[in-house]
Formats: structure tokens, C-alpha cells, sequence
């Protein structure tokens, strides 16, 4: 087909053209109610599914967050819970140890006190007062000698017997103060000993209290998620994070152990399971069974902790009785020891197999074998058969972690989910937006390829609503006049 | 071992678990052709060192066979020293000792065989290496690659090598090549050409030594 086939005058394009455009505009025009209406309804056909799409995914995150959010406070109330109960264990203990000997002390204490009470009431024994007939004396003093030399000689023998009389009771006075101080003196020990033991009460005392305290923040963490407060939400969606990210650091120390001791253990596995056989292209067997073998090592640390009860991943083990759980854990324990031992000859056996094969290829090349250490060629022996016992204990606890991820995991990817939900929903309303503003931007700009007929139909429909509106003047006038 | 392995194994381990294993045999079968033939026969020091190559680089569960090329070598008398080397590292240690000590006692004393029979070898090489059942199959031939035969031997029929690669190493230069090169050239091609005509999988010619990674590598 030619180019040239829609000219209407082949050697003209301009006029063609414009033949063309004004048929395709007079076309367009008579077309333009319906078109408005084809263009109106897929616009309202593209964002109504859309728009409802989105509330609906609205609807799915709110109930996504509720569900969170319940999910979230229950394990943090049981979390909190198993820590309050924990306190108030240590709590119990305390109490149990330090203030179980408390009426004993308070009875010791008692008793100091009342000896110390005696002694002091022993002490406060004051000197007997000085005899009546030293107002005899002191009148006796006051008379008036006149210089008769028997008054005077009757005065000085009073005085006589007197100073001997103070003399002999100041003696007293001062015995008997000397037997206080000593009472007083043997005070000491007892005040130290009171002095001691109201100490010791005062320390136990403050730790009671700093324990009290403990609990009391633990009882209102659990009064807020009890109330199910946005911010114990918040505390404990950020807690969880924590939680994950750090579980997941250690996971990934975890598998770098894994990773040395699958090294350790393939090579020597060829010489149990064979070498020959491969699972995938690339993949020997042997390869496998030590990954199996490090799984099985994994596993009995995880039933050892569960049966420890440091973690509880499989609720039938927590809630088995005490005598199969210790049977449980002592399986669990024996097994992971011989499996430990077993990697260690693995270990072992893989360094003679390196050392064999390095012989081996030294023989078939030219190069002479260098002589090595005897004692200094056996340390890596002795590292990588270390290595493989203590490594299955390492991987062991890997159960730790491996819960915190699962629990944390909860938290982690239902923020996630949320979040997801709510962006899809957010761009299904910019899309379903797009898609009516589209359809109002189509109908507008088929308005500009019609707009010649457009005006030419806005002018004629003006004027005759001008002779029209002047129509209705004159009848008006007429009938005004009539 | 690589940690891509160590990667691998896990989902490996499922799939292990569920009975979905990879049941293509993964061995290698390496059907080695010495020429003993005339001045050739000089040059089995070199093919010592490529046997040597071989034992370091295969694997437990794969097959060696040396085999001598001679006036008639569709034979297994002509085998030197064969080995299925055990799944063991331990015990393919041991055989791989062994099969050298065979190999150093065979080529000692070699004396050089009038004709030189490479179809025959062939021929005998691919029923060996499909009696292996290994996964992938080479014939390596060490030789100048001039086959001479009696009148009474017939080796003008098509073989077939279906699956097997055939590698042709340390092909010397004959005086006749040297006097005209493309006598050189005309027999490596007409060699690719019947190669190939058999089933082939691949034909490759390898004279430089120190690559001999290229004679077990793939493709």
C-alpha cells in the first residue's frame, strides 16, 4: 500500500491533509458524547477496582495490625510475667536467707540491749550523801572561838576527824567511779556487736528494697502491656527487633562454625559412605552425611537445652516429668559426646588422608618432599581433632538463638507484612487516581481536536440564546404593555 | 570443598531425604594409548608424566587404563595396567601407588613394534570405557598419529566412539611433515574427520605438556 493513498489529491499534501483533519473533526465531533462517555467509563472501570483493591488491602493491614499487635502483647505479657515471676523467685530467696535468722537476731539484739540497760542503770548509781551531821559541823565552824583555847583545840580535833572522814570517802567515791568505768568499758563489745548486726540488717534491708524496685518497674511493664498502651507496643516491637537482629548475628557466627566443622568432617566421611556417589553434578554423598551429621549434632543441643529448659521450642519436652526429662537430657548429652568424639577422630582421620594424598602426589611429581618438624606438623593435628570435639558443644547452643529468631521472627515479618500491605494499598490508590485523572486528561484533549466545531457550536448556541433571551424581552414588553 | 558445597548441601540434604538423587553416574574413565611404535617409542618418558598427571588428578570411582599401541592392538593383552580406583581416599591411595610402580616397571625395557595399530587401540579403548559406564569417557593417544599397518590387519571400517572424547597428545612432527606441513595437517584432519564420523563427542589435539589440565577439562 502506498503512503500516498489517503491524499485525496496526491500531488497536494496540505490540502489533503486538511480535507483529512477536517473529516476526521467533523467525525469526531458528531462522535463526541459517546466517546466522552467510552473515555469516562474506563477511567472509572480502571480505578474502581483499583481504589477498592486498596481498601480492601487497608482493611487487610488493619486487621494484620490488630492481630499483631495481640499476637505481640501476649508474648510480651508472658514474657514479662515469666520475669516477674523470676524476681520474685530471687526475691523469696533472699527473704528465705537473709531474714530467715531475723527473730533470732532481733532476740539477740534484745537482749544486748537489756544488759546494756542494766549495766547503764549499774552506772548510774550516784555516791551516798555526805552524812546530817556535817550541818552540825558547818554550825560548829561558825562559832566565834573568841581565842578560848578550848574551843579552839574542840575545832581543830573536828577538823581532823572530818579531813580523814573526806579523805576516806573521797577514796570511795573514787573506787566506786572506777568500777562504773570498768561496767562502762565492758559496754563496748556489745555496742559493737549491736552496731554489727543493725548494719547487717540495714544491708539486707537495701537489698530488698533494690529487688522490690526491680519488680515493681517489672509489674508496671506488665500493667502497661496489660493495658495494652501504644508504647509498651512500641517498646516491645523495638525489643523484638533487637532481638531478631542479634539472634540472627549470632546465627550467622553459628554458621561459620557449622561451615569449619562440615570441613572438618567431609573429607574423612568419603572413607564411611564412599566418594563415588553423587546426589547432584557436584555433590558428593559424603558431603551430605557430614551436613547430616552436623544437623543430628544440632538437634541433641537442642533437645539438651530443652530438656535443660533454657529453651522451649517443642512444649511436649517442657511439660514431660521431671525423672524421663533427666532421662531425656542424660541421652541427649551422652549422644552429643560420642558424636563429638566421632568428629574428632573424623578430624583425625581427614589430616592422615590430607597428609597421604599430599605423599602421594609428591611421589608423582618431580619435586622432593620437604622434610617437616615432627613436633610442629602435629599442632594442626591436634587443633583440628580439638576443634571437633568442642564444635559439636558450640553448635549445641545454637538453640538459643535459633528460638529467639523463631519468637522474634513473629514481630520482624509481621512489620513486614504491614508494611507491604499498606504500600501496595497506597500505590493502588495512586494508580486507581491515575487512571480517572487519565480519563478526565483524554476527554479534555479530545475537546482540543474538535475545538473549530466546538466554538462554532458555543457562537451559534450564544446567539440564540441572545435572540431567544430578546424574544422573551418583547413578549415581556408586551405583555408589561398589556 | 567450597562453600558453595557447603551451600548446595542444604537443600541437597532434602532433596537426599526425599529419595530425589541425582542417579547419572558423576565417575570419570580415561582410556590412556601409548605408542610404542619405531622412534615414538623414545617418548615414553613424556607419557609417564601425562599417567602421572592422571593418577594425581582423578578421583575416587574413577577408572585408569594405560594400554600399548602396537602391529595389532585391538587386544587386552595390550593393556598395561588397568584401575577402578576405590571409593575409599584411603585404599585409592594404594592403588594409585601401585599403578605407578606397574607403570614405571612396564615402560622400563619398551621396545619399539614395527607397525602401529591406533584404530585397534581404539576400538579396544571405547569397549573398555563403555564396560566403565562412567559418566564421561576419554581415549587419550600418545602418538605422532601415523598409523601403519601389515597387509593382513583390517582397520578400514567405521568405529564407533559414540560419548567418548578423544584426546591426541603430543603429536610430533614426522621429517616428512617438517618437509611438507600439510602432510602434518592432513593427517590431524582426516584423524578429526573418522573421529568424529564414529560419534565422537569431542577431538582434541594437545602438544604442549604443560597444559595438561586440558585433557580431563570438558567441552
Amino acid at each position: 500500500m502506498s503512503s500516498q493513498a489517503w491524499m485525496v489529491w496526491p500531488e497536494n499534501f496540505a490540502v489533503s491533509f486538511l480535507v483529512m483533519a477536517l473529516l476526521a473533526m467533523a467525525f469526531m465531533y458528531a462522535a463526541r458524547a459517546p466517546m466522552h462517555g467510552l473515555l469516562r467509563s474506563v477511567g472509572h472501570a480502571l480505578s474502581g477496582p483499583l481504589r477498592m483493591a486498596a481498601r480492601w488491602l487497608l482493611a487487610a493491614a488493619a486487621e494484620v495490625q490488630a492481630r499483631n499487635r495481640a499476637v505481640l502483647l501476649a508474648h510480651g505479657k508472658h514474657e514479662v510475667g515469666q520475669r516477674v515471676e523470676r524476681e520474685f523467685e530471687r526475691l523469696g530467696v533472699i527473704v528465705q536467707r537473709e531474714l530467715q535468722g531475723y527473730p533470732a537476731l532481733q532476740r539477740k539484739l534484745l537482749d544486748e540491749i537489756t544488759r546494756i540497760e542494766e549495766d547503764y542503770k549499774k552506772c548510774g548509781e550516784v555516791p551516798p550523801p555526805p552524812p546530817e551531821w556535817t550541818e552540825a559541823v558547818a554550825a560548829v565552824a561558825n562559832v566565834k572561838t573568841g581565842g578560848n583555847e578550848l574551843v579552839l583545840r574542840v575545832l581543830e580535833e573536828i577538823k581532823r576527824s572530818i579531813t580523814s572522814i573526806h579523805d576516806k570517802t573521797l577514796a570511795d567515791y573514787r573506787r566506786s567511779y572506777e568500777r562504773r568505768h570498768k561496767i562502762l568499758e565492758s559496754f563496748m563489745p556489745f555496742w559493737r556487736s549491736v552496731d554489727k548486726n543493725l548494719v547487717q540488717v540495714e544491708q539486707n534491708m537495701a537489698r530488698l528494697q533494690a529487688n522490690v524496685r526491680t519488680v515493681d518497674a517489672h509489674m508496671a511493664i506488665y500493667e502497661q502491656i496489660n493495658e495494652g498502651t501504644d508504647k509498651a507496643q512500641h517498646a516491645l516491637t523495638v525489643s523484638g527487633f533487637t532481638q531478631f537482629a542479634t539472634s540472627l548475628l549470632v546465627m550467622c557466627v553459628a554458621a561459620g562454625g557449622a561451615f569449619i566443622n562440615f570441613k572438618l568432617i567431609a573429607l574423612p566421611m568419603s572413607e564411611m559412605v564412599g566418594a563415588g556417589d553423587y546426589i547432584t553434578h557436584s555433590l558428593r554423598t559424603s558431603e551430605v552425611a557430614a551436613l547430616v551429621i552436623i544437623f543430628v549434632e544440632a538437634s541433641m543441643g537442642l533437645f539438651l537445652l530443652e530438656a535443660l529448659r533454657i529453651t522451649h521450642l517443642f512444649p511436649r519436652i517442657a511439660n514431660l516429668n521431671d525423672r524421663l526429662r533427666t532421662r531425656m537430657l542424660w541421652i541427649a548429652l551422652t549422644l552429643l559426646v560420642i558424636l563429638a568424639g566421632v568428629e574428632a577422630a573424623l578430624a583425625l582421620m581427614r589430616d592422615m588422608l590430607i597428609s597421604d594424598k599430599q605423599a602421594l602426589l609428591q611421589s608423582l611429581s618431580t619435586v622432593q618432599p620437604v622434610a617437616h618438624d615432627g613436633w610442629m606438623s602435629s599442632i594442626p593435628t591436634a587443633g583440628q581433632m580439638l576443634l571437633g570435639f568442642i564444635l559439636p558443644f558450640a553448635l549445641a547452643f545454637i538453640a538459643i538463638p535459633l528460638e529467639s529468631v523463631i519468637h522474634s521472627g513473629r514481630t520482624v515479618g509481621g512489620v513486614f507484612v504491614l508494611a507491604l500491605l499498606r504500600s501496595l494499598a497506597f500505590l493502588m490508590r495512586v494508580l486507581g487516581n491515575v487512571a480517572r485523572q487519565m480519563s478526565r486528561v483524554l476527554i479534555k484533549l479530545y475537546d482540543v481536536f474538535i475545538v473549530v466545531p466546538l466554538m462554532a457550536e458555543r457562537m451559534w448556541k450564544g446567539s440564540r440564546s441572545e435572540r431567544s433571551s430578546k424574544l422573551d424581552v418583547d413578549v415581556d414588553l408586551e405583555r408589561t404593555h398589556a | 570443598m567450597k562453600r558453595r558445597h557447603f551451600l548446595a548441601a542444604l537443600p541437597a540434604a532434602v532433596l537426599a531425604a526425599t529419595g530425589c538423587v541425582d542417579s547419572r553416574s558423576h565417575t570419570n574413565a580415561v582410556y590412556m594409548l601409548v605408542d610404542t611404535s619405531g622412534t615414538y617409542a623414545q617418548e615414553a618418558g613424556k607419557a609417564q608424566v601425562i599417567i602421572n598427571y592422571l593418577l594425581g588428578s582423578l578421583q575416587a570411582g574413577d577408572s585408569l587404563a594405560v594400554a600399548r599401541v602396537q602391529s595389532r592392538s585391538f587386544s587386552e593383552k595390550d593393556i598395561v595396567a588397568k584401575a577402578t580406583f576405590d571409593s575409599r581416599p584411603s585404599q585409592e591411595n594404594a592403588q594409585k601407588r601401585a599403578f605407578r610402580e606397574r607403570i614405571e616397571n612396564s615402560f622400563r625395557a619398551v621396545s619399539g613394534s614395527r607397525f602401529t595399530d591406533i584404530t585397534g587401540g581404539l576400538i579396544q579403548g571405547a569397549e573398555f570405557l563403555n564396560e566403565t559406564g562412567a559418566g564421561s569417557k576419554t581415549i587419550i593417544i600418545f602418538s605422532d598419529m601415523q598409523e601403519e599397518l601389515d597387509k593382513v590387519t583390517q582397520r578400514d571400517f567405521p568405529i564407533t566412539l559414540k560419548g567418548i572424547r578423544v584426546v591426541a597428545v603430543n603429536v610430533v612432527k614426522l621429517k616428512t611433515d617438517n618437509i611438507d606441513p600439510r602432510k602434518y595437517m592432513g593427517r590431524l584432519e582426516a584423524w578429526q574427520k573418522r573421529v568424529e564420523t564414529a560419534g565422537a563427542r569431542e577431538w582434541r589435539v594437545i602438544n604442549n605438556l604443560d597444559r595438561l589440565d586440558a585433557i580431563l577439562a570438558r567441552g
